[in-house]
């Protein structure tokens, strides 16, 4: 990309001031730490940027800032980075691997902090653990069949709408930016997305209430904060879910609660 | 009755309870400003208004119980659910941002709160007399508690009025996330309502703002007075 296109005209480079969030391990209590005059291209992706800064901390003999990325195409739900104050940091529909130097000013301040919740302790520096995520899918995010052979295409009749809604919630990757920006840490649009995508095919039909059920009472477990309708998951969700998926989830609790009878089996898997 | 308290003890459970405590208090509030509306219908209406309800005898102290009740679920829970999701993030972020969060949605447990300290303070006023005046000497001329001279004499006090503004302000600001949310909460939301569902909770907040609002307004400019003889 020309320098022209990535806004900084006639700069090739550019510097921001960073502020890190270092933390030896999960007992430690942390600190920001000041990084100045960090250089970096314009055209270097967020993380490129943080890798520069890794490899000239090693070169001089520093601990390297530990952080969570993988893909790094935004695909992947791994990279999880709060940038001042906003989860995956100011482009909407983006996540930080995917967020672009030429973004901010040269010169920038930018602070740089992990997921901040009860749910998801931090392991190091910006490393945090969101297995609490994984345990909410063991719970119910999954559909009891017995596979077998691959089923003729369209032997199951779905409704165009009803298979667009599944699949706009299905985009979730579960990266948690929900639950960083939510001021009640609330995993709602998560669980929301991971009930709707099943609950609008008619393979998810049969277990909608149990799974409502199940996901909802596993993510109270984990310490998850409640919904106050901030609307700030939809807005960072570098996925776009809607919070829709959350008044769904709202309905199919509801309904479970009222009209279904406990199963002795509750909680159990595919036969 | 297990699934009733795993229900409330839940977080969706709770903010079933929030929002239907809530739907009824708003109900409260509609009926409560139909009836002070009478106020414009002069003296008699609102007088004998007061004096049916009176009559009423105990079915109105279970309509008082029932309300304090719900208004004691609606507070009780709201605590429970803010001590909650204070715990939820021990840790705060060094800085703090946000993308579109509403003041209003922010401030719901604070402006609950002064308006429970409003609410005591106007029973206080109105109906147990602590404040300014005791009322309950005023009758009028057919021998009937006064309530119509009651509500003029105290809204002349100007910062009577003044209060019943502001917390008639915050009232509002209150339910324009609340009446919204409630939708939310029930999961009524659908792509073909979502700009009405949006704009419910500040319409009906505006709407009884305006409504309440009326009163001292109309106090102040005369519209509503004591009349010669009464």
């Amino acid at each position: 990309m020309s320098a022209q296109q990535s806004g900084h005209q006639g700069h090739s480079t550019m510097k921001v001031t960073l502020h890190v969030w270092r933390q030896k391990d999960a007992r430690d209590p942390g600190r920001m730490v000041g990084y100045p005059n960090v250089e970096c291209s314009p055209d270097m992706s967020f993380l490129e940027m943080l890798d520069v800064l890794n490899e000239r901390l090693m070169e001089k003999g520093e601990e390297p800032i530990a952080f969570d990325s993988d893909c790094r195409e935004g695909i992947c739900g791994a990279c999880s980075l709060t940038v001042n104050g906003i989860p995956h940091g100011p482009r909407k529909g983006t996540t930080v691997c995917q967020l672009h130097m030429r973004s901010f000013e040269d010169g920038a301040e930018l602070f740089i902090e992990p997921w901040r919740a009860k749910a998801f302790p931090v392991l190091r520096d910006l490393v945090v653990d969101r297995s609490a995520f994984d345990r909410i899918i063991e719970a119910g995010g999954f559909v009891s069949v017995r596979a077998g052979g691959c089923p003729d295409g369209n032997a199951i009749p779905v409704p165009k709408e009803e298979a667009d809604q599944a699949m706009d919630a299905a985009a979730c990757i579960g990266c948690g930016a929900c639950v960083a920006a939510c001021p009640n840490a609330a995993a709602m649009l998560f669980v929301g997305a991971k009930i709707s995508h099943l609950r609008h095919l008619p393979q998810g039909q049969a277990e909608q209430k149990r799974r409502a059920q199940a996901m909802v009472d596993q993510m109270d477990s984990e310490g998850f904060g409640n919904c106050s309708n901030y609307l700030e998951c939809e807005a960072v969700c570098p996925k776009e879910i809607s919070v829709k998926v959350i008044a769904e989830m709202n309905r199919d609790y509801l309904s479970a609660s009222l009209t279904r009878e406990e199963q002795k089996n509750d909680g159990g898997g595919a036969g | 009755m297990s699934w009733v308290c795993r229900l409330y003890r839940s977080s969706l459970g709770a903010k079933y309870v929030m929002a239907s405590t809530g739907v009824l208090l708003l109900g409260f509030l509609i009926a409560h400003l139909l009836g002070n509306l009478q106020m414009f219908a002069g003296a008699d209406a609102v007088n004998s208004y007061a004096e049916s309800l009176r009559a009423l005898g105990p079915l109105l102290w279970v309509a008082r119980i029932g309300l304090l009740v719900i208004a004691g679920v609606h507070i009780v829970t709201a605590l429970r659910l803010a001590k909650a999701n204070e715990a939820a993030r021990p840790v705060a972020y060094v800085k703090q941002a946000s993308r579109q969060v509403k003041p209003q949605t922010k401030t719901m447990v604070l402006s609950g709160l002064v308006i429970l300290g409003y609410v005591v303070y106007h029973l206080a006023h109105f109906t147990w007399g602590f404040v300014l005046h005791d009322y309950s000497t005023l009758v009028d001329t057919e021998g009937r508690h006064d309530v119509y001279s009651m509500v003029v004499y105290g809204f002349q006090c100007w910062w009577v009025s003044a209060s019943y503004l502001v917390a008639l302000a915050l009232l509002a600001l209150h339910l324009c996330h609340g009446i919204t949310s409630a939708f939310q909460t029930f999961g009524l939301n659908h792509a073909k309502y979502a700009t009405a569902i949006k704009l419910t909770g500040p319409a009906i907040a505006t709407l009884l703002f305006l409504g309440y609002a009326s009163i001292p307004v109309a106090c102040w400019l005369g519209i509503v007075q004591i009349l010669e003889g009464t």
